[in-house]
């Protein structure tokens, strides 16, 4: 059976986009999951679980990101971290 | 910044320099570089065996450094931990990250080379990215990566990360900036003052200075790179100024200064505990003007009557995210319980204008001061207030809390702000949450529609407050910060000092309470003047009310009101400036013998960089 992957776009609506903060906030949600988790940003490609990567993709407010997961709980992973985005990652505005 | 002056100790050039200050006090003393330099490392190739041993090693620095940066987490303090927290907590996710650590081992396994090597190159890589990225706070991060990849490489060489810890003599610390972790290795008992390139007020060092009563000046630019190894400095915090390798003028100059200020708080202390009154028996209330939590031991220590201007600005400056409501409810329920019984005038946020907004980032205007701040950003903003205002009333339930509106300038605001407060109110209500029914509302005067509709403003209102610095830019139509016109700036101006009467007049008809907090309120030489003009409260820097009761215990209030009747008959500030001075040499010295001593005061023992005394007093 092939390993299944989920991929869903998702744009950045904070005011500080994927600063440390924000990517702290996702890179310790990813580590929950137990598959691999990606974010793309054109042709960057981050994984979910690296807080260097994940600030290197430089995404500020309006940036269209992928977030793509393959494995085990692969689809759960895509909706939990498209959530934490879509809700600006608990910030205020 | 810096100029020559003259052959200053050990024939080095003396170089003066301005900052910020951060912290009081003045001080002298040898000169603690703090750099980051980079560590010497070796290079090698390894034989095929040896691979699996260097990845250990590598693993094993990584584990010694995370556990340093644990350890030094439980340090950290509560009042500087939640931005500390933060930085620490991202230097530990670093440590963990695949694009350090996991890229290391295998460099180390694929190019056959050290782990120091490794390591080094993985490093600079980052630093590349990091540093052609677009966003300056990103690129600021690099500097991160930069101090928490040192920490590791450190910890394979076996190179001590500061030899600060065994600090021998009295040293000032001079530094680019300082970290939490690295403030928090520090022992302090030897460090006697701190000079930094870059900070402001709210940064950790001024923050660390201030809880610890060293004196700091912040914001000096190059002071790392004007100052060496075991230079001598003299540094003064009242002031923000540093002087690298001072002449022994400038040093005796230094020394009285010193000598000076500790005789006047010497004096001030006796004004600590004493009751707030004229000499006639008029009580005015001295409150406090407080901008961060950690000045509420200045309350006690200067014998402060409450705080009397809490401003909020500081919860929001220099965050990443704005604060929500158990943040404001968690930071003003100290604040009211330290200013038991007296309690605490909360001004809602005064963002905008001149003080640099960050998180919030308005839109740039062409004239800030007159744009979109205070009580009309909060208005167009509600959510961003609401959780402001229900913080505030959650802190009511445990002590006294005012709440007031800044920069109202029609009544609509103060009808607006009050329903949403009361919509705030009612929602605490349905959720049970207990809050101070009877809290009272107050308005800042300092805009001067605001200040001509007093009477009938002071019908909605529980108190005001008269904010001075504005009130006064606004009625002279001044830029304070233009240089070209700050010379108009002037309290004393006749408009002003009617406006200020008529403010009052109004209040105390409609038997509403006057407080003044800006400037104007901590100049002793106008003291007599606000005592005439009938102000109940007035609120100032904590370390201004010993000397300001001081002169208010020595004026009767029949004689201040005569006074104040007398100058609104003049027409020029000059005149009037000049009608106080005589009054206050001639009719109440002993008020004022701290500002017209010309007493020899005694020298106090200071650090001066000179082996003996003889080389200062010859003038050598």
């Amino acid at each position: 059976m092939p390993v299944k992957e989920f991929s869903r776009k998702v744009v950045i609506t904070n005011r500080l986009g994927l600063h440390a903060r924000a990517a702290g906030k996702l890179r310790n949600l990813a580590e929950r999951f137990p598959c691999k988790i990606e974010l793309i940003r054109g042709n960057l490609t981050a994984n979910a679980k690296s807080l260097l990567g994940l600030m290197a993709l430089e995404a500020g407010k309006g940036t269209e990101l992928i977030v793509r997961a393959k494995g085990k709980q692969a689809e759960d992973a895509v909706k939990a971290l498209t959530d934490l985005v879509k809700g600006r990652f608990g910030e205020d505005n | 910044m810096s100029e020559v002056l003259s052959e200053g100790s050990e024939g080095k050039d003396s170089k003066v320099f301005k900052g910020l200050t951060a912290s009081e006090g003045i001080v002298a003393g040898k000169v603690f570089l703090l750099e980051r330099e980079r560590v010497m490392i070796p290079r090698l190739v390894l034989h095929e065996e040896h691979v699996g041993r260097e990845v250990e090693r590598f693993k094993d620095a990584l584990e010694e450094a995370k556990k340093e940066l644990v350890e030094i987490k439980e340090r950290v303090s509560s009042t500087e931990a939640r931005e500390s927290m933060f930085i620490i907590n991202a230097h530990l996710m670093m440590l963990e990250d695949e694009m350090l650590a996991g890229a290391t081992v295998e460099r180390i396994q694929n190019e056959r080379i050290n782990a120091e090597w490794a390591f080094r190159r993985v490093l600079d890589g980052l630093a590349q990215i990091f540093n052609n990225m677009q966003d300056e706070y990103l690129r600021e991060r690099g500097r991160d990566i930069n101090a928490v990849g040192e920490k590791v490489l450190r910890k394979m060489v076996g190179q001590e990360e500061f030899q600060i810890r065994e600090i021998k003599e009295p040293v000032i610390v001079v530094a680019h900036d300082l970290s939490p972790d690295e403030t928090a290795q520090m022992s302090l008992q030897n460090i006697i003052g701190f000079a930094t390139d870059v900070g402001s007020r709210t940064s950790h060092t001024a923050i660390v200075a201030r809880s610890l009563q060293i004196p700091a000046v912040v914001g000096l630019q190059r002071i790392t790179q004007e100052a060496s190894p075991g230079d001598w400095l003299i540094l003064d915090g009242t002031t923000g100024q540093v002087v690298v390798n001072p002449s022994s003028d400038a040093c005796k100059e230094l020394q009285k200064k010193k000598g000076r200020l500790e005789y006047v708080n010497q004096e001030l202390k006796k004004y600590v505990n004493l009751q707030s009154e004229s000499a006639d028996g008029f009580r005015v209330r001295l409150a406090a003007n407080i901008e961060m939590l950690e000045e509420i031991r200045h309350l006690k220590l200067y014998g402060a009557e409450g705080v009397g201007l809490y401003r909020t600005e500081y919860l929001y400056l220099d965050k990443q995210e704005l604060p929500d409501e158990e943040a404001h409810f968690q930071n003003y329920r100290k604040l009211i319980e330290a200013a038991s019984p007296h309690g605490a005038t909360i001004r809602t946020i005064d963002l905008g204008g001149d003080k640099f907004v960050h998180p919030l980032h308005l839109a740039e205007e062409m004239n800030p001061a007159m744009g979109l701040r205070a009580i009309r950003f909060c208005l167009k903003s509600p959510e961003i207030f609401r959780a402001q205002l229900r913080g505030i009333l959650r802190a009511s339930a445990f002590g006294r809390a005012r709440v007031m509106f800044p920069m109202v300038s029609v009544i609509e605001e103060i009808r607006s702000a009050k329903r949403l407060l009361q919509e705030a109110a009612e929602e605490l209500d349905k959720e049970q949450v207990p809050y101070d029914h009877q809290i009272e509302i107050g308005i800042m005067i300092e805009v001067p529609s605001a200040s001509l509709m007093a009477a009938e403003l002071a019908q909605e209102v529980d108190f005001f407050s008269i904010g001075t610095n504005d009130l006064i830019q606004y009625i002279l139509a001044i830029d304070r910060v233009n240089e070209y016109v700050s010379y108009l700036y002037e309290p004393l101006n006749p408009a002003v000092l009617r406006v200020i009467r008529h403010v009052v007049q109004g209040a105390h008809q409609a038997g509403i309470e006057v407080h003044m907090c800006g400037e104007m309120a901590s100049e002793p030489l106008y003291l007599p003047v606000l005592i005439g003009l009938g102000l109940d409260e007035l609120s100032m820097p904590a370390i201004a009310i010993p000397r300001i009761r001081k002169i208010l215990r020595e004026v009767k209030r029949s004689e201040a009101e005569a006074l104040t009747e007398e100058i609104f008959n003049m027409v020029s500030a000059d005149k009037i400036r000049g009608v106080i001075e005589e009054a206050a040499r001639t009719q109440w010295p002993e008020a004022y013998s701290l500002e017209f001593t010309d007493k020899t005061l005694p020298v106090p023992d200071f650090y001066c960089p000179y082996d003996n005394k003889s080389d200062i007093e010859a003038g050598r």
